[in-house]
């Protein structure tokens, strides 16, 4: 706090050195204003706009791919991100030992992060191809039987997609869940192992109280994120088989294909209700 | 008794190797598929080998001299991504930097507002000013316009950014900037002898984060662009799905093409990328 105490503003009586400062200060902040003007705010009154009929929302709580969605982006949000915070936790203790070997497979883990999403998930999307697949084929191989049509089942399918999600979202939530482990002193556990803790214990009354603040932001944070999560569920699914496997983040896209745009906004509308308190959360968490 | 130690400490070793070696698998299978295919002849691609019988070149040879209907325009689709990510890099951080300079550094009045504003920017999903974006750039009259996806990229990039920079910026020590007032430098001397070489690291972690941001974008690319000529490889890979019989080695040759310079980026720029991004998640 004493940053601010001195960063208090030149006297008032040299009344034009700090004009030009608030003029260099404004400028400065203008581009950035500008863009949220024109990009931001203008793109969000009018998608607010779009969605001002009451008849949209009629025409939407009638749609039956509607309500599946809903249902898939509530499991996608609740089982995926859960699976993988706790995944995530659990996979930090193993990467905070000290081996050369893990720091080498610390580097090849964080490859699915570092590398854009379109590549894997379509190469993931032929593994699980019923007639060509390599999956089906080691299958056929080693069975004599014809594998399922995986991407064919609407369940299966949208568990991939929230495999795939896990798939390249785990390394960066393992690395900051890292970042926090190392941030504990290590006198902590060396006490706690002279007083004979066992491994559930030092977890328990060390780890998790120094960890809980984190863990809460990042699994909000990484559920708004999800909500944004396109390419896992489009590029590996499409929304299919029959739109069974839509989440919010795509059905906007199938409902602008349809030209039906009243439809995507008046879903996002819907969805505000569940959004905006995570969105406070962080907000206040992170403007602090 | 040291044979109970070290019987103990092989148990150890075996746990973590029990731990290490399903985590190697998880990561590398869909990598190595990717790249089996992409160096694999045609017909042999999905025989389900570890290793191609006649592992072969021919498929990069194919995207390079671009000998397939879906790569007619390979070379222009590969440029057009990198002009666009380094585009959306240079504007991000040009804007970015400003902000935060005159947010954190010169106390301008309405500057927590200003960064209010970009906090509640960078948390809406991505996917969700999607559509809203696409028909206010047909407002714009912006549509098919490769402007169009610069200026959303840096929609989407710079709030991040401007709150990188103004908690490095914060940290910096106050001394100097009163030294340089008392000086008598104005704003601009202050801000481009004093304040850019203390940044570079965070400029660096930053830049690299709105580059490979663009690079890596599909949804806003494929809704805003539609071109061959105006895509990006992003999209031109997307669009390989259109059909049943897409020559799938070929997606993987050019996908692997495409997933090599951000991976290498990455790489490269590790050590400030890893810092910038946790430090964004964990201040908590």
């Amino acid at each position: 706090m004493t940053t601010d105490t001195l960063a208090v503003e030149p006297p008032r009586a040299a009344r034009k050195p700090l004009s030009q400062w608030v003029f260099w200060g404004r400028a400065m902040v203008l581009p950035y204003v500008l863009v949220f003007l024109v990009f931001v705010l203008f793109p969000v009154c009018y998608g607010l706009w779009l969605a001002r009929h009451p008849a949209s929302y009629q025409k939407l709580f009638d749609d039956p791919i509607f309500f599946r969605t809903a249902i898939n982006t509530v499991v996608f949000i609740i089982v995926a991100i859960n699976v993988k915070m706790a995944v995530a936790l659990g996979l930090s203790a193993f990467f905070v030992q000290k081996r050369w070997w893990i720091s080498v497979l610390a580097a090849i883990f964080i490859i699915p992060w570092a590398v854009p999403s379109i590549p894997t998930i379509l190469s993931v999307r032929f593994m699980l191809n019923p007639e060509w697949g390599v999956i089906n084929t080691l299958i056929f191989k080693l069975t004599g039987l014809d594998g399922p049509n995986w991407l064919n089942d609407p369940t299966l399918a949208l568990s991939f997609s929230m495999l795939m999600h896990i798939w390249k979202s785990l390394p960066f939530w393992t690395l900051i869940l890292v970042a926090g482990r190392l941030a504990i002193p290590g006198e902590q556990y060396e006490a706690a192992s002279v007083d004979g803790a066992t491994r559930w214990q030092k977890f328990r009354f060390i780890t998790w109280p120094a960890m809980k603040g984190l863990y809460l932001t990042s699994t909000i944070l990484s559920m708004i994120w999800t909500l944004g999560d396109f390419n896992s569920v489009y590029l590996l699914t499409g929304g299919g088989p029959a739109d069974l496997t839509h989440v919010l983040a795509t059905l906007g896209i199938r409902y602008l294909r349809l030209d039906q745009v009243d439809l995507s906004m008046a879903a996002i509308v819907v969805s505000l209700p569940l959004v905006l308190p995570l969105v406070y959360f962080m907000m206040k968490r992170l403007s602090k | 008794m040291s044979r109970r130690i070290s019987w103990r400490k092989a148990s150890t070793e075996a746990q973590l190797l029990l731990v290490g070696i399903p985590v190697l698998l998880w990561t590398l299978i869909p990598v190595y598929h990717l790249f089996l295919f992409a160096i694999s002849p045609k017909d042999t691609a999905t025989s389900g080998r570890l290793w191609p019988e006649h592992p072969t070149l021919q498929n990069f040879r194919t995207v390079f001299y671009q000998e397939h209907f879906y790569l007619n325009h390979f070379w222009h689709q590969l440029f057009n991504s990198v002009a666009i990510a380094l585009t959306v890099a240079v504007l991000t951080l040009f804007i970015a930097t400003c902000a935060a300079f005159a947010i954190s550094r010169m106390k301008l009045p309405g500057g927590r507002t200003v960064m209010n504003l970009a906090l509640f920017t960078y948390f809406i999903p991505a996917a969700f000013l999607a559509v809203p974006m696409y028909k206010t750039m047909s407002v714009y009259g912006m549509l098919n316009n490769q402007w169009a996806l610069i200026l959303a990229m840096v929609t989407i990039a710079s709030p991040y950014c401007i709150w990188v920079l103004k908690q490095a910026s914060d940290k910096l020590p106050w001394e100097l900037d009163e030294a340089a007032r008392i000086d008598g430098a104005s704003p601009l001397q202050l801000f481009r002898l004093v304040y850019l070489p203390l940044m570079v690291p965070s400029l660096v972690a930053v830049g690299t984060y709105a580059l490979l941001l663009a690079w890596n974008e599909y949804l806003y690319a494929f809704l805003l662009l539609s071109k061959d000529t105006d895509i990006t490889l992003a999209v031109a890979l997307g669009n390989f799905l259109s059909a049943d019989d897409s020559p799938w080695e070929l997606l993987m040759a050019t996908g692997f093409i495409y997933a090599l310079p951000p991976a290498a980026i990455y790489y490269t720029f590790k050590r400030y990328m890893v810092s910038g991004l946790t430090a964004g998640a964990v201040k908590s």
